[in-house]
């Protein structure tokens, strides 16, 4: 990530992120003052969607086993997605979603273990967690909640269901409730993933059934789930009042 | 009529993704027969006989793509490009979901053709459910000596991973596929050398989409001049196409290439809901240059598409009725554009960037008709100008929309400019943009 680098003065106080940057806030203006930088125990930055690279610091090398303790069954898991390539090196993805589900993100510890078992430096997983939308690079809640927002789920009522969502659920840190490009389910659109689990079509009056069923562990929308769904279904004719 | 049924024949029958069902509806039955009575240059002039043509996108002749493979004793790679990220794609996940051994069994057809001994599946990391029907189905399908090593008995042998992403469109475009595959940012390779002389891991590769895959077992099972005579002579065979959007019964339909495309949307998906007409329509995923109501009585082929100025592409056809501004789907595509561009190449960078702030201008009512100009021009600076053809993918639906629609665009920006305090003062606080990071997608 290339961008204008100014010298902040040592003594700059840094205002809490959240006091400043509304939310979905993206920019990569410098006008905007910078936000609170998380950094790792050595001084550099945690990898963030628009934080510029501190150069002046040297990189850090490849974890030392000795110093760097891995839960050995997330140890496992990495080297057995090592195990399947003809380069070890193609398991990032794999390792990085695994270190993620063990610590809820790719947190500074996520990226030191993965690269420890893999003996890749953390910059490079860095770079690669930095490029994958699934791969979170900030602290987020234990429950992802997708909510399609690409065209054809707009076209019936997306973005008033993600608005829905994120009003529902506004005071709730367990959620992490994003806008999802398209889901590849235009066909129960509008639609969600919940943890993985396709449903829809929702209707905006459904969410907060829907938001509890999340928080209890249930399945959600159980009879709205896209596995029950038949391929070319001549019944599927939409009610007037869902979708749109 | 819409033509026979091949891939989806079967489709809704309860337990298809297991190995037992499938090989009762005769699964298994094409791959025994190449490996047993045919030679892989034999394999290979079925699928050119089939007409058989890519149904990822780009629609290139899937026996040529693999007669491209160099004949030399290094390790192959086939890949397969599941990862259907293609706004209004859903036809792929609808194969994976329900018949996982159809592709398994393509792949391992395809792969013998090519002479690749490695594969993989790479499949969106958003598609959870549909990952562990293809993990489950690929241990039954080793288990039952469909891979591994001496698969029946022939001494061919093939391994085959699944391999699950992260989210990124551009994880579709194939050389930034592989780069994902390799452990890296997905970001698209320069081109040549293609990949078929160096890909994966820089051996000669050959990329498929899973609906491409799946159709290899029932040209094997027909005889590619058999399949050949469904569909037109220019594009052979059927088609899944997704129809969603303003339409009454969105879904994948399977269709022979060459109906009219009214039949599609009218016919099979119900058209857009009582009272509404179709506005217009992408016939192939977000990337295809929009047309209109008045095109519905063309032919839904690769030809007849391109000649329309349009393209088949994904096979995607998403319906806007005429009650949605066109300003907020342009802007709605160029975001999501502007999103997934990788940041490797400027053109598609910062022009899928100006293209948003422009749009966003047009609705907030801070445009001139001028800017609509300017938004053409830097379509066409896109168009051929970047390393991958995500940028001209937003160039082109955008430009056709500017074009077709430009009276509904200007009267927009009228609409808005009275309605905008600051109309004719430009706007309120300059945007002072200078460098735009890579947006990792
Ligand atoms: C930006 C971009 C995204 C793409 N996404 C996909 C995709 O999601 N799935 C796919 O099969 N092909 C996709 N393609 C097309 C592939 O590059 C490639 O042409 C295709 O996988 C080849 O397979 P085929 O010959 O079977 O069509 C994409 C291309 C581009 C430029
Ligand atoms: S055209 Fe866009 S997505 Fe493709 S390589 Fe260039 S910047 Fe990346
Ligand atoms: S547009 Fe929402 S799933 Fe495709």
């Amino acid at each position: 990530m290339i961008g204008r680098r100014k010298k902040r003065a040592p003594e700059a106080v840094l205002t809490p992120a959240a006091e400043r940057r509304p939310a979905g806030f993206e920019s990569h203006r410098d006008d905007v003052p910078q936000r609170e930088v998380a950094r790792f125990g050595h001084g550099s930055r945690v990898p963030g969607w628009d934080d510029a690279v501190d150069l002046e610091k040297d990189p850090a090398a490849i974890p030392d086993p000795a110093t760097t303790p891995v839960p050995a069954a997330l140890r496992a898991e990495i080297e057995a997605h090592m195990a399947k390539y003809p380069d070890f090196r193609s398991a990032a993805i794999p390792a990085l979603a695994a270190a993620q589900r063990v610590h809820g993100w790719c947190s500074p510890e996520a990226i030191w273990q993965a690269a420890c078992v893999m003996r890749l430096t953390p910059g490079y997983l860095i770079s690669v967690a930095s490029f994958y939308d699934m791969l979170e690079t900030r602290p987020v809640g234990r429950q992802a909640v997708y909510v399609c927002t690409n065209i054809s789920c707009s076209l019936c009522g997306a973005d008033e269901l993600l608005d829905r969502f994120k009003r529902e659920t506004a005071d709730d840190p367990d959620f992490n409730v994003r806008g999802f490009e398209c889901l590849g389910a235009c066909d129960i659109a509008p639609m969600a993933s919940v943890n993985g689990i396709y449903v829809g079509p929702i209707r905006t009056d459904e969410v907060p059934a829907l938001v509890e069923q999340i928080r209890e562990g249930l399945p959600p929308l159980p009879g709205k789930q896209l596995h029950l769904r038949k391929s070319t279904d001549p019944g599927a004719v939409r009610a007037p009042e869902e979708g749109r | 009529m819409t033509g026979p049924t091949i891939l989806f024949e079967d489709i809704d029958e309860r337990g298809l993704n297991t190995i037992d069902v499938y090989r009762r509806r005769g699964g298994y039955e094409s791959l025994r027969k190449v490996l047993t009575t045919m030679q892989p240059s034999e394999v290979v002039d079925e699928l050119m006989a089939s007409g058989l043509r890519g149904r990822g996108g780009a629609g290139f002749p899937s026996g040529r793509k693999i007669s491209f493979i160099p004949k030399v004793d290094v390790d192959k790679y086939l890949v397969c490009n599941a990862d259907e990220s293609e706004p209004g794609t859903f036809k792929d996940r609808e194969l994976m979901q329900k018949s996982p051994h159809m592709l398994i069994e393509g792949i391992v057809i395809g792969a013998f053709a090519a002479g690749a001994t490695k594969s993989f599946i790479y499949i969106r990391g958003e598609y959870v459910e549909q990952a562990d029907i293809i993990d489950a189905a690929i241990v039954e399908a080793r288990e039952a000596g469909f891979l591994g090593e001496n698969i029946l008995g022939s001494g061919f042998g093939l391994t085959l991973h699944l391999h699950r992403g992260a989210g990124a469109y551009i994880c579709g475009e194939e050389t930034g596929l592989l780069d994902s595959l390799e452990g890296k940012r997905g970001n698209p390779r320069l081109k040549p050398p293609f990949p078929a002389n160096q890909g994966l891991y820089q051996g000669p590769t050959v990329i498929n989409n899973v609906e491409t895959l799946a159709t290899m077992p029932h040209i094997i099972k027909m005889g590619g001049a058999e399949y050949a005579k469904i569909g037109t002579e220019t594009s052979a065979g059927t088609k899944l196409v997704s129809v969603s959007g303003n339409v009454q019964r969105p879904g994948n339909y399977e269709i022979e290439l060459g109906i009219s495309s009214r039949e599609i949307i009218y016919g099979l998906a119900g058209g857009p809901p009582e009272g509404r007409a179709v506005k217009m329509w992408f016939p192939g995923g977000s990337s295809s240059p929009v047309l209109t109501g008045d095109d519905l009585d063309i032919a839904y082929d690769f030809n007849t598409l391109a000649q329309a100025k349009s393209m088949l592409g994904s096979g995607a056809i998403i319906v806007v009725d005429d009650s949605v501004p066109v300003v907020s789907v342009a802007l709605k595509l160029a975001k999501f554009y502007k999103h997934e561009s990788c940041g490797k190449c400027t053109p598609c960078r910062e022009g899928t960037r100006w293209t948003v702030s422009m749009l966003e201008r047009v609705d907030q009512g801070l445009a001139t008709p001028m800017d609509l100009d300017i938004m053409a021009s830097v379509q066409e600076q896109i168009i051929g100008n970047c390393l991958c053809v995500l940028g001209d993918a937003m160039a082109m639906p955008i430009g056709s929309m500017v074009a077709k629609f430009r009276d509904e665009f200007e009267a927009h920006i009228e609409a808005a400019r009275a309605r905008n305090p600051w109309a004719g003062e430009g706007p309120p606080d300059p945007d002072p943009v200078l460098v735009q990071g890579a947006s990792g997608a």
